[in-house]
């Protein structure tokens, strides 16, 4: 299918929100692939991190479906070394963020497994807390 | 010399033994860490979104305490230290946040305190040279791999510490113990963080491929100052032995307790026992 | 006067004399020939660059109207009505070159031997050295700091003793003299960003991470491998070769911000090169975008893609670290939308073009402008490229801009002209 490209996308509600809660300019990104050629995680992610600006920037919504928002794991080895200094940790929070705001968790912390539980660091749970419930 | 000491969520609870021994060792090297009176988890990320100033009140209120009692904090732990010197930074130089967040503390706090991580400190003010001249069992042919992860290193701007690609501060650090330190390709990819939480087959990938390296350059134990990487490395090695036959169980240490140990202190109280792959047949070796 | 010895200075330095006036070509080295001495082939013809270069070098070398002063630097300018007086200075060669004859003995009799700078590091070189056999002039000098007759109080003194004309002079001091001036063409070129500075690609720790320059040396035939490729950790010839282009540049980060123009078409020349000379090898290119904009460009760059089977990767890689044998380099080719990994034995960084490290000092010196990327300032972007803004002062080759053979040689030529048009105004 064509993906129909017009103002109302690419100047869309869309992109302003990412830009305000993310506070990045997202067409300073100039698609190198710097960010997705280093990101550790990429290896499980459905879009490379960069194809995830890239859709931002075309104005699409379905950034938001993407996994690799989930699995980013705020690490900023992409920001060390973007060469345009865009922070993508930034990005990919403020897409889960809009998630989060909207559909509500998505992690459910009864359901993990209590030896787990017991074991894991405060930190990983409060970390897990803040970055996957709404 | 007498430092306030911020130990963390984690410190006082999972990982007492990396608590432990970096006051003891402190101690002996003549930094006396003092706990602050009063304090609150930090919040243990960052806040990324613009948006979002009440995350920040927690790392804030920690630095006004802190302000109260001193003029400067100290951490152990690589995520505190990230969060609450970045969460500095932003309330030193971002004067519109940092009113809407006096607003809500309802106190005025301007970012004064200065941020230190205890790596830095051993680098800085007692010096590695003077360190390894404190030592009294020293390390030698013990094969490490500094891991130094994500959080301690990045971002440069914020943070500061040491170069992010090709830092040095845990591999002097570690050399100055008399360890043969290891020179490893992953010594700052990410194991995979909170990532644990929601994913744990990319954690555990994440994670193996660190140790994998480490293991590869000869490595016997990795070192670390974040409870969480050390949580990600030492608790998932478990399912790495059972997806890759073969994998070698390796010991990921605190940098403390080696530091510990080094200078001749009783691991009694370093949590060694606590580990998932036990690291005392190794350090008992050597 | 023409400050500046490469191949835009010896583009300016001959037009203008061919017109009849005298020059004074001032070069830091010890001859001229600038960084087109050290290239092998060039773009997109694949005309040897030493063998499009040594006819100038030559003809400025002989040429009746051109005083041409090496291993000399500016040292100080003033101006005097229409005139400058340029202060030069000119280093000890610790070798008479009026009686030198260039035999070449001293060379072959030196005992010593250390890291050639005209080589990259990748290759070596007596104390006394001349740059290349095709050195004009073709005079050598003593690297005082390696040369054990002045580390070891007068120890050894073998090209003294060989020399046939008796010119080695170790007592030479430095000469600083004055020239009179109706002009100046300001010619310095261009450095490489340092690998050093690329700390996620390996910062220049590694054998076999290289830059273009190096690679132009192993490629070259006068170069230390004689035109082998061959990797300069065991000397194995590379089965699986990278090139990395944005080495540093377009990374207002960390780099630079601008785009340093001649890396697209020298990464292309170096790759079909490279098959050239290993034809069951493969070479990859890692870019973020091609730009081919010259003539016969293009076509050159589709070349070495579809004849030579070059393999472009769309994608700015993250990070190079040894692994083994090998230097393992992460990328990404975006067009796939993969991550990819490629165990390469050697690879090329395309490093940044930066001016050359003298601009800063010489326009103090001059009084003339530096823009924020460090490079000479033009006095209108478009209309005035070769004016200085300083009467008398003008600008050519990469000390203005990055640029390729061709255009550096345009504006020689055109600094030339401005300068001819003076001295008629003046007449």
């Amino acid at each position: 299918m064509r993906i129909r490209l017009s103002i109302r996308e690419t100047r869309g509600e869309f992109v302003k929100r990412v830009e305000e809660i993310s506070g990045q300019e997202i067409l300073a990104c100039n698609q190198c692939g710097k960010c997705s050629a280093g990101c550790p995680a990429a290896m499980a992610m459905d879009l490379l991190p960069s194809q995830v600006i890239r859709l931002v920037q075309l104005g699409l919504e379905e950034a938001l479906t993407s996994e690799t928002i989930w699995l980013c794991a705020s690490c900023l080895t992409c920001l060390s070394r973007c060469p345009k200094g865009v922070d993508l940790p930034r990005i990919m929070e403020a897409l889960r963020q809009l998630v989060l705001r909207k559909e509500g968790d998505r992690l459910e912390l009864s359901a993990l497994p209590v030896d787990f539980l017991s074991e894991a660091p405060q930190l990983a749970i409060v970390a897990g807390s803040r970055k996957y419930l709404s | 010399m007498r430092h306030l000491y911020f130990p963390g969520c984690t410190l006082s609870t999972k990982a007492k033994g990396f608590a432990a021994s970096g006051e003891a060792s402190a101690r002996a090297l003549g930094i006396d860490l003092v706990e602050l009176s009063q304090w609150n988890c930090c919040g243990a990320t960052f806040p990324l979104a613009m948006d979002n100033l009440l995350a920040l009140v927690a790392p804030t209120r920690i630095l006004l305490n802190a302000q109260k009692e001193g003029d400067h904090l100290v951490a152990l732990c690589s995520i505190c230290y990230h969060v609450l010197k970045r969460t500095n930074r932003l309330l030193r130089e971002e004067a519109d946040k940092r009113e809407k967040i006096n607003l809500f503390i309802e106190e005025e706090y301007r970012g004064e305190v200065r941020v230190f991580h205890l790596l830095g400190l051993l680098r800085d003010e007692i010096g590695f040279e003077t360190l390894s001249q404190r030592v009294q069992k020293r390390f030698q042919g013990l094969k490490v791999a500094p891991y130094y992860g994500c959080l301690l290193l990045r971002p440069f701007q914020e943070i500061g510490l040491d170069d992010p690609e090709e830092p040095r501060i845990l591999d002097d650090f570690l050399a100055s113990l008399g360890c043969e330190v290891v020179e490893f390709s992953h010594k700052t990819e990410c194991c995979g963080s909170y990532l644990t939480m929601n994913s744990s087959e990319v954690t555990r990938e994440l994670s193996h491929a660190i140790l994998r390296s480490a293991l590869a350059s000869g490595a016997q134990a990795v070192v670390t100052s974040c409870p969480l990487c050390q949580f990600n490395l030492d608790y998932r090695q478990g399912e790495m032995a059972a997806h890759y036959p073969g994998f070698a169980q390796i010991p990921v240490l605190y940098f403390t307790q080696l530091l510990g140990i080094a200078l001749g202190i009783e691991s009694d109280t370093f949590g060694l026992a606590d580990h998932h792959v036990d690291p005392r047949p190794l350090l008992r070796e050597v | 006067m023409v400050i500046g010895g490469g191949i835009s200075g010896i583009q300016a330095a001959l037009d203008i004399a061919n017109s009849g006036y005298e020059v004074v070509l001032v070069e830091r080295l010890p001859s001229i020939g600038g960084h087109m001495a050290q290239l092998s082939e060039t773009f997109p013809t694949l005309d040897c660059s030493q063998c499009i270069l040594t006819p100038r070098t030559v003809e400025v070398g002989h040429h009746e109207k051109i005083k041409l002063v090496t291993y000399s630097e500016v040292e100080e300018v003033r101006s005097q009505g229409d005139d400058l007086r340029v202060k030069v200075r000119r280093k000890p060669a610790y070798v008479d070159w009026e009686r030198c004859t260039g035999c070449g003995l001293c060379q072959e009799k030196c005992p010593w031997r250390v890291t050639s700078d005209f080589e990259r590091g990748i290759g070596e070189r007596k104390v006394i050295y001349t740059l290349s056999p095709q050195a004009v002039p073709n005079k050598p000098v003593i690297d005082r700091e390696h040369c054990v007759y002045f580390q070891k109080g007068g120890k050894c003194g073998a090209c003294a003793k060989f020399c046939p004309v008796e010119a080695i002079d170790f007592q030479q001091k430095e000469e600083i003299w004055e020239e009179q001036v109706g002009a100046i063409v300001v010619a310095t070129g261009y450095d490489l960003y340092p690998m050093e500075r690329l700390s996620e690609y390996d910062g220049g720790h590694h054998p076999d991470v290289i830059d273009s320059l190096q690679f132009e040396r192993l490629l070259s035939a006068s170069g230390p491998t004689a035109g082998e490729i061959r990797r300069p950790s065991d000397g194995a010839v590379p089965k699986e070769v990278v090139f990395v282009q944005c080495a540093g540049s377009r990374d207002p980060e960390r780099g630079v911000a601008y785009c340093s123009q001649i890396c697209c078409m020298y990464t292309a020349k170096q790759a079909l090169l490279y098959k050239h000379k290993v034809h069951e090898g493969q070479a990859y290119v890692f870019y973020i975008d091609i730009r081919a904009g010259g003539k016969g460009y293009e076509e050159f760059v589709q070349r070495a893609m579809e004849e030579e089977r070059v393999l472009y990767l769309r994608g700015k890689v993250s990070k190079i670290f040894p692994q083994n044998s090998k230097v393992m380099v992460w990328g990404a080719d975006t067009l796939s939308g993969k991550r990819v990994e490629i165990a390469a034995d050697l690879v090329i960084l395309a490093t940044a073009i930066l001016p050359s490290q003298g601009a800063w000092d010489l326009k103090e010196k001059l009084g003339i402008k530096i823009d924020e990327s460090g490079f000479y300032e033009e006095a209108h972007p478009q209309v005035r490229p070769i004016e200085s803004g300083v009467p008398g002062i003008y600008l050519a080759g990469a000390g203005q801009g990055p640029k390729d053979i061709p255009e550096a040689v345009a504006q020689g030529s055109a600094a030339a002209a401005k300068v001819l048009a003076l001295f008629a105004s003046e007449v």
